[in-house]
């Protein structure tokens, strides 16, 4: 479904995803477990065309078509959307119209559940507005909601788990899965090894490139053992390149 | 002007007014205390049980007394509407209000202007709050696309002990024109005030926003808040301004401004005055463009940047 090719993306000339290549399969939920520092968000970025980022070489394909070249919205409209590490709060739209546009006109029943699949009592959240009054997990928890509502054929979710206590951490949990059995393939970028435990697929990024790929308890446990005592901040050491 | 009779003038006004979105059955009702307005001459004035509603015609407007008796709680909204059918018109409408002590009332209303090419729309309030009193007021503006109106609504608002005086000028129908918006209010012991103001901006527009609250009494509140949205080649100013001089009195001035196009100008004056040791008085004011992060959440799930931008605007506006 997803083909990334030899990516590469520099800033003010500063190398931050480097000769980057991931494959994301149809129905799988893929995981991305990497330290802070090492281009996770800039990779989803990338897929999603955020933030002007333009890759300054390799490609992005999206069921077979380069996609590197399209805004935002048409990648929305081929299936692909992101649920942002912090998403935006927007002053005066509701949770209710919120999820209305993200599902395409849904019907409010439809969007109640959504909001049940995350933890979230509809009664209480619908009329709210998405601003500064909701709380950083109050917010996470409405975007997964919003991309459950949206039905993608990928969701890239960016550490859907950051700022989650750990009552709705299994909810957010049991929402991803319930998102990849309806249909859509995941994109899941963590840095923690009980989130990636989901994934059926785990790579590792180090430095702006996947240095592994695998199953998630052996790459996890790998991960364990190498990044996390690493002294090699966010520049793989040479018997891992 | 010349050539409208009474009767099809309110027609007008009646039309004019549910094109704007207002509620036609609530100039209908008997239960429902309202003023219907057009140029200076009154069209229709109704007052219920515990509001009194009293018009005088002027050679450029009418004068209007609005008293609320005390204990009063009206139970329905009163309705205003004021307006000029025509081109060109002034309407100066001077406005007098007694809230008398415990009293509750809801005011809405809408002024219209839907085919001003040279059309002034002034309003001088002067307005009372009696004690632990409640008053609500939301004012909504329909203009035309001409641009070719001066709107200058003043108010002096006193709220005495623990009142409460909640106020929202909204004007995103239509082009602005020029609008000189000044309200004052000055708050006694525990009294409450809150200023809102929206607008938006396109064309030419000129904008001048002036909110002003005066924290006098121990205890008192107020939130002096604005927000809008410019684009072309409009331009506002917004002062916000609110004086803290009372033990424990808390104020906030919150201003955002955004401008979407590179024409448009918007400047923001926040004044935060505090003259006693336990009073606090907060201000933030964010101006700029909107926000790449929300348009572009926006357009992950599907919508069109220009799409994205208008759910954005009407969100900020609403």
């Amino acid at each position: 479904m997803l083909v990334v090719e030899n990516l590469r993306l520099a800033l003010n000339g500063k190398p931050i995803i480097n000769d980057l290549s991931l494959h994301v399969g149809k129905g799988e939920i893929h995981g991305i477990l990497g330290e802070n520092g090492t281009g996770k968000t800039t990779i989803a970025y990338l897929i999603m065309g955020a933030n002007n980022y333009k890759p300054t070489a390799g490609r992005i394909l999206f069921e077979g078509q380069d996609i590197a070249n399209l805004s935002v919205s048409q990648r929305a409209k081929k299936g692909i959307t992101l649920a942002w590490q912090e998403p935006a709060r927007v002053e005066g739209l509701t949770v209710r119209d919120y999820l209305t546009l993200s599902g395409n006109h849904h019907k409010i029943n439809q969007i109640e559940r959504h909001l049940w699949m995350v933890g979230m009592e509809p009664g209480q959240y619908l009329d709210r507005d998405i601003d500064a009054t909701l709380s950083g997990g109050e917010r996470k928890r409405i975007e997964l909601a919003s991309v459950l509502a949206m039905r993608p054929k990928l969701a890239i979710l960016d550490e859907p788990d950051s700022g989650i206590d750990i009552v709705a951490l299994p909810l957010i949990l049991n929402g991803i899965v319930e998102m990849n059995r309806q249909g859509s393939s995941v994109l899941l970028i963590t840095h923690s090894e009980r989130v990636a435990e989901i994934a059926h697929r785990v790579s590792i990024l180090c430095a702006g490139t996947i240095i592994r790929t695998g199953i998630p308890s052996a790459t996890s446990q790998w991960f364990k053992d190498n990044c996390m005592i690493c002294p090699h901040i966010n520049e793989p050491a040479d018997e891992i390149k | 002007m010349i050539g409208y009779s009474v009767e099809k003038e309110y027609q007008g006004m009646i039309d004019a007014y549910e094109k704007a979105g207002g509620d036609k059955s609530a100039l209908q009702s008997k239960d429902v205390a309202k003023l219907v307005i057009h140029e200076n001459r009154v069209l229709s004035a109704d007052s219920v049980k515990g509001l009194k509603i009293e018009t005088k015609e002027t050679k450029t407007g009418v004068n209007v007394n609005l008293l609320v008796e005390e204990g009063a709680k009206i139970p329905h909204p009163v309705h205003l509407c004021f307006g000029v059918l025509p081109k060109e018109g002034l309407q100066e409408i001077v406005f007098k209000v007694d809230a008398q002590n415990n009293s509750e009332v809801h005011v809405i209303a809408h002024c219209i202007f839907p085919s001003a090419v040279k059309v002034i729309h002034k309003m001088d309030a002067d307005i009372e709050i009696g004690k632990n009193a409640r008053f609500d007021y939301k004012e909504t503006h329909y203009h035309g696309e001409s641009g070719g109106i001066e709107v200058i609504p003043k108010a002096r608002v006193k709220v005495g002990k623990g009142g409460v005086w909640q106020s929202t000028f909204a004007l995103s129908q239509g082009l602005v024109g020029k609008l000189d918006y000044d309200f004052e209010v000055t708050c006694q012991e525990k009294a409450v005030a809150e200023l809102i103001v929206k607008v938006y901006g396109r064309g030419s527009d000129d904008i001048k926003i002036w909110e002003k609250i005066y924290l006098n009494g121990a205890g008192a509140r107020g939130l002096a808040k604005s927000r809008l949205v410019l684009g072309d080649k409009a331009k506002a100013e917004v002062r916000g301004e609110t004086y803290g001089n009372a033990p424990y009195a808390r104020g906030h001035v919150d201003c955002m401004e955004l401008v979407n196009g590179t024409e448009a100008v918007a400047r923001a004056i926040p004044i935060v005055s505090v003259t006693n040791g336990k009073a606090k008085v907060t201000h933030e004011a964010a101006i700029g463009s909107i926000d790449r992060k929300q348009i572009e959440t926006l357009m992950a799930r599907g919508l069109d940047e220009d799409e994205a931008v208008d759910v954005i605007v009407r969100g900020i506006l609403r």
